[in-house]
C-alpha cells in the first residue's frame, strides 16, 4: 500500500476546514442555480420571441458570457466594480453574481433550443384539437421542453458546481484552496499529501454531483 | 404511487427554500458588512472631504475600525501558510501579526495568489501585501513599497538526472515552469524571450506539475527553490542565483503616505530588537537550518546593497 499522505487529513481541523470549503463552493453553486434555472427559462423564452431588439439583446448577452472566461467575469465584477463604482462586493458575493450570470445565458439558450426544437405539427395539431394557446403550452410544448432540458441542465449545474474551483482566484477560500493549503502546509512531513488530498476532494465533488446526476435519470425514466 | 411523488418534490422544495434561505443569511450578513465599512469609509471620507474618493485607509481610518486587512498566502509554506488548526503561519504572517499588535487592531488575513496581489491593492480590498512580494521596477509604479525586510533573488531548480546550470543555449522542445505574475515570470519574458514557458496560477499548481515532470526545470525566488530542493529528494538547484538580487518587502496602495510611514517607522525600529532574525528563527530555520539566516534577513530595512 503506498503512502497516500491521506493521514494529514486527520490532523488538527483540516477535515473540517475541507469539508467547511465544500460547503462555500455548494453554497455559491446552490444560490446560483436556484436564481439562474428560473432566470434562464425566462430569458430563453425571450431568445425565441419575434421581436428583432429582444432577440438582438439577449444575443449579446448570451455571447459576452459565453465568449469571456469565467475567471475573467470574476475579475471585473470583484475588482472592476470597485475601481470603476467604488462598490466593495464580497468575494462570495461576485463570485455568486458571476455564476448566476452564467448560469442564465447558458441555461437561456439550452431553453432556446429545446423550444425550437419541438416540431412545428405538435403546435399545429394542438390547433387542430381545438386546444387554446395557453392549453397547448402546458399540455403539449412545455412537457416535452421539460424532457429535452433535463440531461442539458444536469450537464451545466454539476459544471457551476465544479467551476467554483476558480474563486479562489478572487480570495474565497474553497474546498479546492484549503486543499493546497493542506498539502502545502505539510510538504515537509509527508510530501505525497497530494495525491491523497485530492483524491479525497475528488470524491467530495462526486459526492456532490452524482445525486444530481441519480436525480436526472430518474426524472427521465418518469416522464419518459 | 402519486403521493410518493407528492412527497418527494415537497422535499425537494423545503431543501431548495432552506438551502435559499440560509444562503440569504449569510448574503445578507457580508452584505451588511459591506455597508458598515462602506459607511464608516464613507462617515471618514466626509470627514477629511480634502482626500476626495481614494480607495486606501489611512492609517487614522484603519485604527478606527479596529481591524487590518493584510493580503497573504495561504498556500506558501513557510512564508505564508495555513497549519491544521487553520490558523495563517510563515515568516511574513509573523510579521503581519506583529504589525497588528502594535497598532492595537485585529489583523483580518486575505487569502491572495501571486497574480492579484496588486488588483488587491489598487482596489484598496487590502491595506497592506504581506506575500513574498519583490520590490521591482514595474511594481513601484503600481503600488508603494516599504523597506524591506528579505533577501531574494531568482534560482532555478532542476531534476539530479538533468541538472540545468545555465539558460544560455535553451532546447526549444524544453520549457520551464512560472508561477504567473512572480518576478521569475517577468524575467525570463524579458530576457530569456526564446523559452517555453509553463505557466501556473497557484504554487500548489505549479509544484505539482513540476513534480509530475511537464518541464525540465522551475524557475522562482531561489528561497523557494532551495527550500523544494532540500525538501524533495532527485531535485538540484542548478542556478542558484540569477539576474539582480531583490528585495522583499510589504506593499501598500499608491499614495497611502500615513500607513507607508508607520510601516517604515516600525520596521526600522524592529531593528533594534533583531526582530526578523527572531522571525526567521521562528519560521524559516526548519525549511532552510539557520546557514542562510544572514543572507537572507534583512534588519531594520537596511540591505547590504545600499
Amino acid at each position: 500500500m503506498p503512502d497516500l499522505g491521506i493521514d494529514v487529513l486527520f490532523k488538527g481541523t483540516n477535515m473540517l476546514r475541507l469539508l467547511g470549503g465544500l460547503w462555500v463552493a455548494a453554497r455559491i453553486s446552490l444560490i446560483s442555480i436556484v436564481i439562474s434555472m428560473p432566470l434562464g427559462i425566462l430569458v430563453g423564452a425571450l431568445m425565441t420571441m419575434k421581436n428583432k431588439i429582444v432577440r438582438a439583446i439577449c444575443r449579446i448577452y448570451l455571447e459576452i458570457i459565453r465568449i469571456m472566461p469565467q475567471l475573467v467575469l470574476l475579475f471585473i465584477v470583484y475588482f472592476g466594480t470597485t475601481r470603476a463604482m467604488g462598490w466593495n462586493l464580497s468575494g462570495e458575493v461576485a463570485s455568486v453574481i458571476v455564476f448566476t450570470l452564467w448560469g442564465t445565458a447558458e441555461m437561456a439558450d439550452l431553453v432556446r433550443g429545446a423550444l425550437i426544437s419541438i416540431p412545428k405539427h405538435q403546435y399545429e395539431s394542438a390547433e387542430a384539437l381545438g386546444l387554446t394557446k395557453v392549453q397547448t403550452y402546458i399540455y403539449i410544448i412545455i412537457p416535452q421542453t421539460v424532457r429535452r432540458l433535463i440531461p442539458l441542465s444536469i450537464n451545466l449545474i454539476t459544471r457551476m458546481i465544479k467551476t467554483t474551483s476558480l474563486v479562489l482566484m478572487i480570495g474565497v477560500v474553497e474546498m479546492l484552496k484549503v486543499a493546497q493549503q493542506i498539502i502545502e502546509a505539510n510538504r515537509m512531513t509527508s510530501p505525497n499529501a497530494a495525491f491523497g488530498v485530492f483524491l479525497v476532494v475528488f470524491l467530495l465533488y462526486f459526492l456532490v454531483c452524482w445525486p444530481i446526476s441519480m436525480l436526472a435519470k430518474y426524472l427521465e425514466k418518469k416522464w419518459r | 404511487m402519486k403521493n410518493w411523488k407528492k412527497l418527494l418534490s415537497l422535499g425537494l422544495a423545503v431543501a431548495l427554500s432552506v438551502g435559499v434561505l440560509t444562503g440569504c443569511g449569510s448574503k445578507e450578513e457580508t452584505a451588511a458588512d459591506a455597508s458598515a465599512t462602506e459607511a464608516t469609509d464613507a462617515a471618514d471620507s466626509t470627514a477629511d472631504a480634502a482626500k476626495g474618493n481614494e480607495v486606501y485607509r489611512t492609517l487614522d481610518e484603519i485604527k478606527e475600525s479596529g481591524t487590518i486587512n493584510i493580503g497573504v498566502f495561504s498556500d506558501k509554506n513557510p512564508f505564508g501558510y495555513v497549519d491544521e488548526n487553520g490558523e495563517y503561519q510563515g515568516y511574513d504572517v509573523y510579521f503581519a501579526n506583529r504589525i497588528g499588535e502594535d497598532l492595537g487592531v485585529k489583523v483580518n488575513f486575505v487569502s491572495t495568489e501571486a497574480a492579484n496581489r496588486i488588483e488587491y491593492l489598487q482596489t484598496g480590498k487590502v491595506d497592506i501585501i504581506l506575500a513574498n512580494f519583490t520590490v521591482t521596477d514595474e511594481r513601484k509604479e503600481e503600488v508603494d513599497f516599504a523597506l524591506p525586510y528579505m533577501n531574494v533573488a531568482l534560482g532555478v531548480v532542476s531534476r539530479n538526472d538533468n541538472v540545468i546550470e545555465s539558460l544560455d543555449n535553451w532546447n526549444p522542445d524544453d520549457s520551464i515552469i512560472v508561477i504567473s505574475g512572480t518576478t521569475a515570470e517577468t524575467y525570463l519574458i524579458a530576457n530569456y524571450p526564446d523559452i517555453p514557458l509553463q505557466k501556473f496560477d497557484s504554487y500548489a499548481t505549479a509544484k505539482e506539475a513540476f513534480e509530475n515532470g511537464t518541464s525540465v526545470a522551475w524557475a522562482n525566488d531561489n528561497t523557494e527553490v532551495i527550500a523544494f530542493s532540500l525538501q524533495n529528494d532527485g531535485y538540484t538547484v542548478g542556478i542558484p542565483s540569477l539576474g539582480s538580487a531583490d528585495t522583499i518587502a510589504p506593499a501598500v496602495t499608491q499614495g497611502n503616505t500615513t500607513l507607508l510611514d508607520w510601516i517604515n517607522d516600525e520596521i526600522k525600529s524592529l531593528g533594534e530588537e533583531n526582530f526578523f532574525h527572531a522571525d526567521y528563527e521562528a519560521t524559516l530555520t526548519d525549511t532552510y537550518g539557520s546557514e542562510y539566516e544572514d543572507s537572507l534577513v534583512v534588519e531594520g530595512g537596511v540591505t547590504d546593497a545600499e
